[in-house]
């Protein structure tokens, strides 16, 4: 069997989080009872006009230049025609000819890059709800502005596909532009699938798999429909332009439309708006708003600040983490036991997605970041800044409320001397032990020094004078 | 006439409950004749009359349109009012809210006696694409009002309404208003708010009065023009008309396209001719010049109207409001279907065919591109006439009023008949349709002037010369006869 290469691109729709609709000033809360987020303008009643809500074209402005895309000075709305009962005038507003941003680009881990083809404003429709044997319409979604990110079909492999999802959905979070929460339907993917054979130039018939809605699900399905490609290609037939969608339960993708049965979605301008310009000082504007990417950001942790790969992901996942231990750190601050701190004292306590993505906590980070002065300093050790952190984190009071003078001081060498040797007089047994060659009987030693320091003796220091004493 | 019911309200010859009774009992007589009138609102209209009488009993002064009987045509939404767009698909239809231009005769304190008869969804030039019949022209009952506001001119040329608000996507206030001997106005496109207009075709209809006189339409089109924020494309208007409505018009530059000449014989050239004299006599200077791209124009109208129309027209689904079919389906898809056919009218389906076949893939390209990129010429062209002249003067419809079924007969043949409307939708301008005299039928014939945008108050002015100067009105002989005749 010839070996086979995966060519994808992808349109991805993310739900922007203006306060209000694109075309009305119904809010765009999540949920809520059935149609009560609507106007006659959202459900489209006779006669009623869209007005475009500025703020859209600015969030998609933003998350364009966060892309590497080109803003257009002169974008266009059209209409796309389609009747569904979701949508109540029968036509969608979105970009067709003239899309606000193009050309930008994702770069990947593996240092190849994800080009975006073009980055359009539109509506969403509202949402079909079948319940005992009956639909009902809910438009509370109708007019959410959304922005669509269409790439070119650069992407490889399905571990690429699922670094571009995850890397888009950092950056629309990190610029605050959308939740990105694909469980709620504030991203979706619609994945363009082809196989060619390794080393071809040519690109094999594609397919559409439609509202991928989590990163499991798209990954199953590209799976699938990668295999069934290759299966129909190695047994003599031809890969069909076709439309599917995935189903989760038998894990395949099945068919929804033929190409011959596409929509003709008879785009035209849309007469009742008017052409959106931007000027160049706008763009400007809008960029100087825009925070380090996330992505330069990692970068920053592990080359500058010495974090490990690994840590610094993690930190930069969540934009208020993130924030929040620069704030820690800030001015050359030793960042290891900052980030230790908030990735194991913080983070036990914040199990779900949305605590961490909301981050938070009591303690300030003035706070945290006095507890580590001292540590700096040399006056306290670790094990007493993690308990310290942890009764800050339960009551929000500053770490001086739980760290005494006595504490600071630390043992000077005379002082940890003589509790060791304690130690080993009270515990004649392990001590044998570790002369007798068992070094791990020290750890019973180690545990009474410290206990008779009270936290105040370094474990790793009193483990090496004990085995230095028992030689 | 406006300015005459004010002064009879104003120096309390009437009240204005007595006022609008006299129109409401003249409505429920006269409308068996004239089929004007979809539907009569007394309560709203004795409500408004209530409120302007206590107005006048606190000694409050009366705003012009204060008290004032009116209409709007159908597709004008009208909150709790049936708002039908004179087709089977809205009957029943009650809005939810207002348009902009009912607000602000609200605001003015006018009173609102019905809404008017109209083409079905505005398509059609005989208000005979009604689902509730044609209206009758007040001059003859035996011919049309004109279409597509043909209740709203046969309203006030009948004298069951003092004005009316109508709309003009291709000729429709000022093709009824020429038929009925009586003055159309269509702003220019941006001048007057579209928020509550039903759509036929949104790049190209507007809103504007019917009226006896030029003086009421510069009132009219002063209460309703103005910025709107709910109307993107609505900028308002540049300045009021009436203050210098009466202005001499010594020296003012009138260009004659002759394309518009094209065709035009017998009675309605002489009147033309004679207008022109007219106004040669005020001192105006005539010209002829050419507009050669207006040969485009009917088949750009056609083209960019059906499209627009296919897609606005496309929400009527049964789903969420109007007329949904009573036959049984199986699905969804099969409901819409049964509604839409038998919710629509033959000219309506027609003109959705058209529009969704000139923007379908493959088509795209020859028909609507095409046609968009002509209409920039057509803008063009005409915009630049305005270097050289203040107004342009045309007949309104090569013709006079059509026999009644007239235009059922071929669909073709009442298209052409638009050709000298067009081309003021097409270019945004505003252009006004004001009586000029009669044919050897005693039917009433139309003279145009066309303005650069935003230029009504010089389109007015012009007219107002023009129809002082000529004196071309006739009453017709039904509804509410005030002494000295509508046009004191």
């Amino acid at each position: 069997m010839k070996e086979y290469e995966l060519v994808c691109g992808l349109e991805t729709h993310v739900e922007l989080s203006t306060k209000t609709k694109i075309f009305c000033g119904c809010t765009t809360a999540f949920g809520g009872e059935p149609n009560t987020h609507c106007c006659p303008v959202c459900i489209g009643l006779p006669g009623t006009l869209p007005c475009l809500n500025r703020s859209v074209v600015d969030y998609a402005i933003r998350a364009g230049l966060a892309t590497n895309c080109e803003i257009a000075e002169i974008s266009k709305m059209d209409r796309k025609n389609y009747s569904y009962p979701d949508l109540p005038k029968a036509y969608q507003i979105s970009q067709y000819y003239m899309p606000l941003c193009q050309n930008g680009y994702i770069p990947l881990s593996n240092g190849r890059k994800v080009r975006i083809l073009r980055i359009h404003i539109e509506e969403d429709a509202g949402k079909l709800i079948h319940e005992r044997g009956n639909t009902y319409i809910d438009y509370n979604r109708g007019g959410v502005p959304l922005i669509e990110i269409i790439t070119e079909p650069d992407i490889r492999s399905i571990d690429e596909a699922r670094e571009y999802v995850e890397k888009l959905q950092l950056i629309m979070r990190h610029i605050g532009v959308s939740d990105c929460k694909m469980q709620e339907g504030s991203l979706r993917c619609d994945v363009n699938i082809s196989v060619r054979p390794k080393g071809s130039e040519k690109l094999g018939t594609r397919t559409e798999i439609k509202n991928m809605n989590s990163f499991t699900f798209m990954e199953r399905a590209m799976e699938y429909e990668m295999e069934r490609q290759i299966d129909v290609i190695e047994g003599g037939g031809s890969v069909v332009q076709e439309t599917l969608r995935y189903n989760p339960d038998e894990d395949i993708t099945e068919s929804m439309r033929s190409k011959e049965d596409a929509h003709d979605y008879r785009y035209f301008r849309e007469p009742d708006l008017v052409t959106i310009h931007v000027t160049p000082e706008e763009v400007e504007a809008l960029r100087a708003t825009l925070p380090e990417s996330p992505i330069d950001r990692q970068a920053r942790y592990v080359n500058e600040l010495g974090l490990p790969e690994k840590d610094a992901s993690l930190l930069v996942k969540y934009k208020k983490v993130a924030d929040y231990f620069e704030a820690v750190i800030e001015g050359g601050f030793n960042a290891k036991p900052a980030a230790n701190v908030i990735l194991g004292q913080v983070f036990r306590r914040l199990t779900t997605e949305e605590a961490k993505e909301a981050f938070d906590i009591l303690p300030t980070p003035a706070q945290l970041r006095e507890l580590l002065e001292w540590l700096e300093a040399g006056k306290i050790r670790m094990n007493l800044v993690k308990s310290a952190f942890e009764k800050m984190l339960d009551t929000g009071r500053p770490a001086g409320d739980f760290i005494s003078e006595d504490d600071m001081g630390g043992l000077d060498e005379a002082a940890l001397r003589k509790l060791c040797e304690d130690s080993i007089a009270a515990n004649p047994k392990a001590a044998d032990d570790v002369r007798a060659g068992k070094e791990k009987a020290v750890k019973a030693l180690v545990g009474g020094v410290m206990r008779a320091a009270k936290g105040r003796a370094d474990a790793q220091a009193a483990e090496k004078l004990l085995l230095e004493l028992l030689k | 006439m406006i300015s005459t019911l004010h002064q009879k309200l104003v120096e309390k010859e009437l009240s204005c409950v007595e006022l609008t009774n006299l129109y409401l009992e003249a409505a429920q007589r006269d409308n068996a004749a004239l089929n004007a009138y979809v539907t009569l609102t007394p309560d709203t209209a004795l409500a408004a009359a209530r409120a302007t009488d206590e107005r006048l009993a606190r000694g409050e002064s009366l705003g012009l349109l204060d008290g004032i009987p009116m209409t709007l045509k159908d597709n004008i939404s009208t909150k709790g009012i049936e708002t039908t767009c004179s087709s089977r698909m809205l009957q029943g239809y009650r809005p939810i809210y207002d348009a902009a231009v009912w607000e602000a005769l609200q605001a003015q304190g006018s009173v609102l006696l019905g809404k008017t008869n109209m083409d079905e969804f505005a398509m059609g030039s005989s208000s005979e694409t009604s689902v509730f019949g044609g209206s009758k022209n007040p001059h003859s009952l035996g011919h049309v009002a004109g279409g597509s506001s043909g209740g709203a001119a046969s309203a006030v040329a009948g004298h069951l309404a003092a004005f009316g608000l109508g709309s003009d996507t291709g000729g429709s206030i000022r093709q009824p208003a020429s038929f009925c001997g009586i003055v159309g106005l269509k702003p220019t496109y941006g001048a007057v708010s579209r928020y509550g207009l039903i759509a036929y075709a949104s790049s190209l209809d507007q809103i504007g009065p019917l009226t006896f006189t030029v003086e009421d339409a510069a009132a009219v089109f002063d209460a309703i023009s103005g910025r709107d924020e709910r109307d993107s494309t609505c900028s308002g208007a540049k300045e009021a008309t009436l203050p210098g409505l009466k202005r001499d018009i010594r020296g003012l530059r009138i260009g004659v396209a002759k394309e518009y000449f094209e065709g035009i014989k017998g009675d309605v050239r002489t009147a033309m001719e004679k207008a022109m004299e007219t106004y040669r006599a005020l001192g105006a200077q005539i010209e002829e010049f050419s507009l050669p791209s207006l040969r485009y124009a009917l088949p750009v109208y056609y083209i960019l109207a059906c499209a627009e129309a296919s897609s606005n027209l496309g929400r009527y689904d049964g789903i969420r409001y109007g007329y949904k079919t009573s036959s049984s389906y199986e699905s969804i898809h099969e409901m819409v279907c049964k509604t839409r056919s038998e919710g629509f009218g033959k000219e309506v389906k027609r003109r959705i065919l058209l529009g969704t076949y000139v923007l379908s893939s493959g088509y795209y390209d020859a028909y609507y591109k095409k046609a968009q990129n002509l209409r920039g010429k057509i803008v063009e062209e005409m915009r630049a006439a305005f270097a050289s002249y203040d107004i342009l003067l045309a007949p309104t419809v090569p013709m006079t009023s059509f026999p009644l079924n007239f235009t059922g007969q071929d669909p073709v043949e009442t298209y052409l008949t638009d050709i000298c409307t067009v081309p003021v939708n097409i270019a945004g301008l505003p252009g006004i349709s004001l009586p000029c005299g009669f044919d050897s039928q005693n039917l009433p014939i139309g003279l145009q002037l066309i303005g650069a945008p935003f230029a009504e108050a010089k389109l007015l002015n012009a007219a107002y010369a023009y129809e002082q100067a000529a004196d071309m009105y006739r009453p017709a002989p039904f509804g509410v006869q005030f002494e000295g005749g509508a046009r004191a």
